[in-house]
């Protein structure tokens, strides 16, 4: 491979590669730090120093996806509960074993005072980096911290400037994602004079209810309470968040640190595409340990060097311009579902998706084979059938317009275009084929015990 | 050759007959429950002969639903544990698997309904109940497949049910006849007991019905009377030497087999004449038994085989050697079968010497029986006639099974069993209209 240099100057705090660890159980201690620094991670944010806290047993519940765990995580976990002198001893001791790697402290307490002191202790310690956690959906915002602060961007910028004003290191604000707009704390964290910005903080969350002691998961003596919701199952989120921000003007030029269901290479590829310079990681450790790392870096090398990268640079950040809003989108652009019948094994998933859930544009086959039919007359272009089908590369959109033309909503309305009907030939819909109502009569559900 | 010890214990028995589908655990089955694609019209349900919502209780185990899971598959197969057991899958539904057309792993569907009935079996979990007294009664002849399926559904439907079985053990030859290492003796009855407790149809052991007055008495009793005999002895190969000692049918040869366990004494050198599933499965079984040498003679070649390819494959893994295009002259021997001779597509022959000669060719009909039944018309190859009621052609009697199909599989037994029980339900119903 080429000249690959993963290492990172993220707001000023170094590190030798964007994997970092996410300020979670992993970063409990100065024990699991170093050993996740042995295996390949560049950077890790220590496990949330704050006020004293008491834990309460059975903390953790997931969503099982058919034979996936974990795909979703939920935790009831408050900040450390470990003694912040110990806390502060082991960061020091890091630091000496790993001078080129990021330490990065992750703090919340209450009021200025303590804000001012836990700041000094870090630095002292050695810390390369804060990271003010405002995200914390669960037990610390009934105290008044976590995402209390990062729910109210006024609160949260009077907490950056004092922040800002003792610390010497680069200061990470990390945002919750439990909030209407993600652009109002990151706003307001900006105005404070962030350095730089990390999301998401876990979702609020009820990952499921026990059927028998009708109490939500983890359960705590029959009992239970919100979560915050974290793993794969939450990444579209994060991604959409990151891209909120990365994409604002006043804030795409404070670095963002990624997080949230991020596991595989291609997750960091994404994240880095949509702007982040840094990466985040809990759950994936939580489930695999620090060897996940192993995998994220040799895809991510693969990919840089396949695609002629150097550094992270070269290509943070490159999807943000084709995220656009809908009525910019090209309403000519045309695409028809294509079924390669020598892939296809005949689940006709594809066939009932579309019937029973899109637009009766799969027929299926009179020729005693089980490969379905595409109606290309009634093709919308949706791809419910390629998503559902079960054979990797098996059905195919194919583009059917020549890509002469572009049209988009915006450019259609401005130049009065508007459609005034649904009838209206400019509105798209007409002419597309619907069945009969009671041509839904024929399927009766059967009764397999076979009895009259 | 000899790769299996002959077995002195039971205990030994059991090592040379390991379950070809073990019970999964709750691990297995979730994580291959997952695997099911929940087709639509799913292919795999076209081929189960009772169609089975296959995709339906799979994902049920899925879902924790073991229980709704066992209801899926008894609402359509009667037999649905045995079933998952004994029946070649390989060329039902698993054959039919989707992922089987690019050339991967089909499900496991066999396995998944064994993990599902016996779930429910081993709890006693009910799951059935008789339907109200209709007053009627029906008479059941054989508590085989056939029989059990047909008085569960009868049971259900109303009416009062009395089997009579010539032998001493319910579930006919999925006790006498299938191969061991598919479901043991103790599965094969306990899922007659699990149906028998709950629906509550009365059988009568060791009482044939074999003349013409027990069947006019049965005329007299019952309202309806059903015939599940399944087929006969081993059929006549008609050539010298086949009344010798050491000269034994293959389905006797299993029953013997299967009642005595690790008792029955298989000598060293085993000759089977023969070329579909019964002749294979005696091959593999004295293979089994720890016989030095097996050979399975078949008078046409490999590919005209009536056995499966997989059970042919199971045979030569125990250690069964294939002797093709070879027709059996004569039996040799003086007081007792010492060998055969074959003859060769051209003219030339040879000799095998055998202690033990196993006649896989096939169970005869039940002509002999039904002579005492004038009117039950059958076919060309003795099968009886019935219609798509499964009633025969002497009005009140119904049939279904081997005797009506010529001989096929537990599993189609057990379906039109049922369907026989639901048009007896229509015949009686019309008659008192
Ligand atoms: C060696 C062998 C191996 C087999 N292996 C398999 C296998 O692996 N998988 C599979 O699915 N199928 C297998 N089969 C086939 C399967 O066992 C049969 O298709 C199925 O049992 C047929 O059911 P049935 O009820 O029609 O008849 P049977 O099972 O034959 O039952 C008939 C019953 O009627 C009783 N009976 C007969 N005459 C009278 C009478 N006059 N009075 C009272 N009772 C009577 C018999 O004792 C018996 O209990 C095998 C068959 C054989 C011979
Ligand atoms: C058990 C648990 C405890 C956590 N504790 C903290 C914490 O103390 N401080 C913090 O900023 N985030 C905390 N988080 C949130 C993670 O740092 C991270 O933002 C979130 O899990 C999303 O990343 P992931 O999808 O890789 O897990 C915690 C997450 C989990 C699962
Ligand atoms: S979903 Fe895919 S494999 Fe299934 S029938 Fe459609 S094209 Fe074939
Ligand atoms: S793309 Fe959508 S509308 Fe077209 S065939 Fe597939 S599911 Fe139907
Ligand atoms: S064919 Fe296979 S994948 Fe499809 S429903 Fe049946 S068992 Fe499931």
């Amino acid at each position: 491979m080429s000249n690959i240099d993963l290492s990172i100057n993220f707001a000023g705090i170094k590190a030798p590669n964007p994997f970092w660890l996410a300020s979670a159980p992993p970063t409990n201690t100065g024990y699991q730090i170093m050993k996740a620094f042995e295996a390949g991670w560049g950077g890790a944010v220590w496990k949330t120093l704050g006020v004293p806290v008491q834990n309460v047993s059975s903390r953790y519940g997931s969503i099982n996806y058919r034979d996936t765990r974990m795909a979703g995580l939920n935790n009831i976990e408050l900040i450390t509960d470990r003694p912040l002198a110990d806390n502060l001893r082991e960061i020091e001791e890091v630091k000496k074993y790993f001078p080129n790697h990021a330490v990065i402290a992750s703090l919340m307490v209450e009021s200025k005072k303590e804000w001012f002191q836990i700041v000094k202790d870090v630095e002292n310690a050695g810390a390369d980096g804060i990271e003010l956690n405002f995200g914390c959906p669960h037990g610390m915002c009934e105290r008044g911290m976590g995402s209390a602060v990062g729910q109210e961007p006024e609160v949260l910028n009077t907490i950056v400037q004092w922040v800002m004003e003792a610390a010497t290191v680069p200061v990470i604000t990390k945002l919750t994602p439990n909030i209407s707009d993600i652009t109002d704390p990151a706003l307001a964290a900006v105005r404070g004079g962030t350095s730089a910005l990390s999301l998401i903080n876990t979702i609020k969350s009820i990952v499921g209810i026990d059927l028998d002691t009708y109490a939500p998961y983890p359960v705590v003596d029959g009992k239970g309470t919100n979560g915050g919701y974290c793993g794969p199952a939450v990444k579209p989120i994060a991604l959409h968040m990151l891209k909120e921000l990365a994409g604002h003007p006043e804030i795409r030029n404070t670095p963002i640190s990624g997080i949230g269901g991020i596991e595989t290479w291609r997750d960091v590829v994404e994240f880095i595409l949509l702007g982040a310079t840094s990466v985040q990681v809990c759950t994936a450790v939580m489930h695999y340990g620090f060897g996940i790392v192993r995998e994220m870096e040799a895809g991510l090398r693969q990919f840089m060097s396949d695609k002629g990268y150097s550094t992270i640079y070269d290509f943070a950040g490159k999807a943000v311009p084709n995220v656009v809003e809908w009525k910019n989108l090209n309403l000519h652009y045309k695409v028809v579902a294509s079924i390669n019948a020598d892939k296809c094994i005949g689940c006709q998933l594809c066939h009932i998706a579309c019937d029973d859930g899109a637009h009766q544009a799969i027929a299926l086959p009179t020729n005693g084979s089980r490969v379905p039919e595409i109606i290309d007359e009634n093709c919308v272009g949706c791809n419910l059938c390629s998503l559902v089908c079960p054979v990797e590369e098996c059905i195919t959109m194919e583009r059917r317009d020549d890509g002469s033309q572009t049209e988009s909503w915006a450019e259609r309305t401005m130049a009065g275009k508007v459609p005034e009907h649904f009838n209206d030939p400019r509105g798209g819909g007409v002419g597309h084929f619907v069945p009969e109502p009671s041509a839904a009569l024929q399927y009766k559900r059967k009764d397999r015990s076979g009895r009259k | 050759m000899a790769e299996y010890k002959r077995p002195e214990t039971p205990q030994e028995y059991q090592r040379n007959f390991p379950p070809k589908k073990p019970l999964m655990n709750t691990s297995e089955a979730y994580y291959e429950s997952a695997r099911c694609l929940y087709c639509y019209d799913a292919p795999c349900m076209t081929a189960c002969p009772t169609h089975i919502d296959i995709p339906l209780f799979i994902k049920q185990i899925n879902t924790g639903n073991v229980k709704g899971a066992a209801a899926t598959i008894y609402d359509s197969n009667w037999l649905g544990n045995a079933c998952g057991k004994v029946c070649p899958t390989e060329q039902l539904c698993e054959g039919s698997c989707v992922y089987t057309e690019q050339d991967m792993k089909p499900l496991q569907i066999g396995r998944l309904q064994n993990f599902a009935t016996e779930a429910v079996m081993q709890a006693k979990t009910p799951l059935f109940k008789p339907g109200p007294d209709n007053g009627r009664r029906v008479a059941i002849v054989g508590a085989g497949p056939a029989g059990i399926a047909c008085a569960c559904e009868l049971r259900v439907l109303g009416y009062s049910v009395e089997i009579f079985e010539a032998k001493a053990l319910p579930t006919g030859l999925t006790v006498y006849g299938t191969a061991p290492y598919k479901i043991t003796n103790e599965e094969a009855l306990r899922e007659n007991e699990y149906l028998q407790q709950q629906l509550g149809y009365t059988v009568h052991y060791n009482q044939p019905i074999q003349n013409a007055a027990q069947f006019a008495e049965l005329e007299k009793q019952f309202d309806a009377v059903f015939l599940g005999l399944g087929l006969g002895a081993t059929a006549q190969l008609n050539i010298p030497g086949e009344e010798l000692p050491g000269v034994v049918g293959a389905v006797e040869f299993v029953e013997e087999l299967r009642m005595k366990q690790h008792a029955f004494q298989v000598p060293e050198r085993v000759v089977v004449i023969g070329g579909g599933n019964t002749a294979v499965d005696a091959a593999s079984e004295s293979a089994r038994m720890g016989a030095q040498s097996v050979h399975l003679v078949y008078r046409r070649t490999k590919a005209d085989m009536g056995a499966y390819d997989f059970e042919y494959a199971t045979a030569l893994a125990a250690g069964v050697q294939g002797v093709f295009e070879a027709s059996p002259l004569r039996i040799e021997g003086e007081n007792k079968a010492s060998g055969v001779t074959f003859s060769r597509p051209d003219g030339s022959e040879f000799h095998l010497p055998a202690d033990l000669v196993i006649k896989g060719t096939g169970q005869a009909k039940q002509g002999a029986l039904l002579a005492h039944l004038p009117n039950i018309s059958t076919d060309a190859k003795g099968r009886v006639v019935v219609d798509a009621a499964y009633q025969t052609s002497r009005p009140g009697y119904f049939a279904a099974g081997d005797m009506v199909n010529g001989g096929a599989e537990v599993v189609n037994a057990a379906y039109e069993g049922k369907l026989a029980a639901q048009g007896i339900h229509q015949w009686i119903q019309n008659k008192n209209a």
